[in-house]
């Protein structure tokens, strides 16, 4: 007999036994791994997919930020090369005119050491020209200056034209005080007398003279009364001098080369000085 | 030499009796559930895990995946009964390799009893996946007239079950013996050898074929309902 009917029954209480054995422990345990691994790469899957979105959210943020911030920039760079333009334009105005102040005061400080240099040349010209006059007189007419001077000053008080002739004459008339004759030296007395005849001469009325010494009338004689004033000098005569060292110094000073002070400090020396 | 390993008594008392059969039955279910609590002691739920862990893991996958392609949706459902039917099987016939080892599927009273087991269990399976009105309707169909056919192909395939592996693998025994004393050296070895192989195909094939009536007892009345899936997968053919 092929089949054993204890050996059937025995065989299939077995396989059920194993059925339950494998499932409790070959099975159950196995299944339950795999669910729990599929559990934990499912949450690691859906943990890496929240994080790539908040990857994606937080670059899409940095990314507008970074627009707006590029923005911010090119605003603020554009108000800054503004504010430096301006900046820039108000320093350049500033300098400019403090450049313009420091030209003009340099400018007038220059006009003034010319014109003190003019003076000073002009003064020192009719020191020398009145020393070289008074010389030549003294050696070639064997007279003095003074003499010639109130001469020169007799001739021309009666040379007058008629206006200031007229005009002199209402001064000397209505004058309270004597007619004031001013000079640079002190006149002698037959100077002196001959102004005084002089005036007898040309005017009518008797005027009484007073004469006066005046250090800045070099080489000058000059006649004041009630406003009215006739005068001579040698500064007529100096005008064209002056107006040539002014040109002389005019042009060095547009050269710019050297000050104008190295040529007043340093006159030429006259003939009447050797 | 024995005809099968129920021949080998060890112990008898009246009809109990402890044959050859059972007693490598036993040894095959300790091997099995011994080996099974070892590996399973301690998984591993992460990324890493051992070898043999991974085995079985293997194993009882492909054996789900098997279940699925045969048409039973919920496998982990009958993972345990086709599972051990495979895995009990397979076992008992790669054990033939082991000298003086007799193989119980070599036993008609083994085959008998695991297609009993098969017989039982298809039923249950349905009556427990349609109710037992359903099942037992699905007896008569097509027609009525079907009812009697449709008992005898239950009675009868249940005996082809039986018959074809205990055919197999007592033929495969039965073959090595009788080659071992006729050439006593290398071709024993090489039909050894193919006798491995047709012990996995054979186990392969009874497990199948039960997963196959499992999901035709299961799936008629769906099919009917949906008028799809009429047809369980088509049952291999030994």
């Amino acid at each position: 007999m092929l089949i054993d009917w204890f050996t059937v029954g025995a065989q299939a209480l077995n396989f059920l036994i194993l059925v339950w054995l494998m499932k409790r422990f070959l099975y159950q345990p196995v299944l339950d791994a795999i669910d729990a691994r599929e559990r934990r790469v499912a949450a690691e899957l859906a943990d890496a997919a929240a994080k790539q979105d908040e990857a994606k959210h937080e670059r899409d943020d940095f990314r507008l930020r970074n627009e707006a911030f590029d923005q911010q920039r090119a605003g603020l760079l554009d108000k800054a090369r503004d504010e430096a333009k301006a900046l820039r334009q108000r320093l350049l105005d500033e300098a400019r005119a403090a450049a313009d102040t420091l030209q003009a005061q340099r400018q007038q400080m220059l006009d003034n050491d010319a014109r003190q240099l003019n003076q000073a040349i002009s003064q020192r010209t009719r020191q020398e020209v009145f020393a070289i006059a008074r010389k030549t007189l003294g050696d070639l007419a064997d007279t003095s200056l003074e003499e010639r001077l109130g001469n020169v000053f007799a001739q021309r008080l009666r040379a007058l034209d008629a206006t200031t002739r007229a005009g002199l004459a209402a001064a000397l008339r209505s004058a309270a005080g004597p007619a004031i004759v001013r000079s640079a030296f002190d006149l002698p007395a037959p100077q002196r007398a001959a102004i005084q005849q002089a005036l007898d001469e040309t005017f009518p009325a008797q005027a009484n003279l007073q004469f006066e010494t005046a250090a800045n009338l070099i080489g000058g004689i000059e006649l004041a009364a009630n406003g009215q004033k006739v005068a001579w000098s040698i500064d007529d005569y100096l005008a064209s001098l002056e107006q040539g060292v002014h040109d002389i110094l005019r042009s060095q000073a547009g050269r710019g080369s050297a000050p104008p002070q190295a040529i007043a400090i340093e006159p030429k020396p006259g003939p009447a000085a050797q | 030499m024995h005809l099968s390993a129920d021949e080998m008594i060890f112990w008898q008392y009246g009809l109990l009796k402890l044959n050859g059969t059972i007693v490598f039955t036993w040894t095959l279910m300790l091997v099995l559930a011994l080996g099974s609590k070892l590996v399973t002691r301690k998984l591993s739920t992460g990324l890493e895990r051992s070898r043999w862990q991974n085995l079985l893991e293997i194993v009882v996958s492909a054996i789900g995946r098997q279940i699925e392609d045969v048409g039973l949706r919920h496998s982990r459902k009958y993972l345990p009964f086709l599972g051990t039917l495979f895995l009990f099987i397979a076992a008992a016939n790669l054990g033939t390799v082991i000298p003086g080892y007799e193989p119980p599927t070599g036993s008609l009273s083994t085959t008998a009893a695991l297609a009993l087991c098969v017989f039982v269990a298809v039923p249950l399976f349905g009556i427990a996946d349609q109710g037992l009105r359903r099942y037992l309707k699905s007896y008569t169909e097509p027609t009525l007239l079907m009812l009697p056919f449709n008992i005898i192909s239950e009675l009868s395939r249940t005996l082809a079950l039986a018959v074809r592996l205990f055919g197999n693998m007592m033929s495969g025994v039965m073959i090595i013996g009788i080659l071992l004393t006729i050439t006593p050296f290398v071709f024993p070895i090489v039909m050894t050898v193919l006798g491995l192989l047709t012990g996995m195909v054979q186990a392969y094939i009874f497990s199948i074929l039960a997963a196959v009536y499992i999901a035709a007892a299961t799936r008629t009345r769906k099919s009917g309902a949906t008028g799809s899936e009429t047809d369980p997968a088509p049952a291999p053919t030994p």
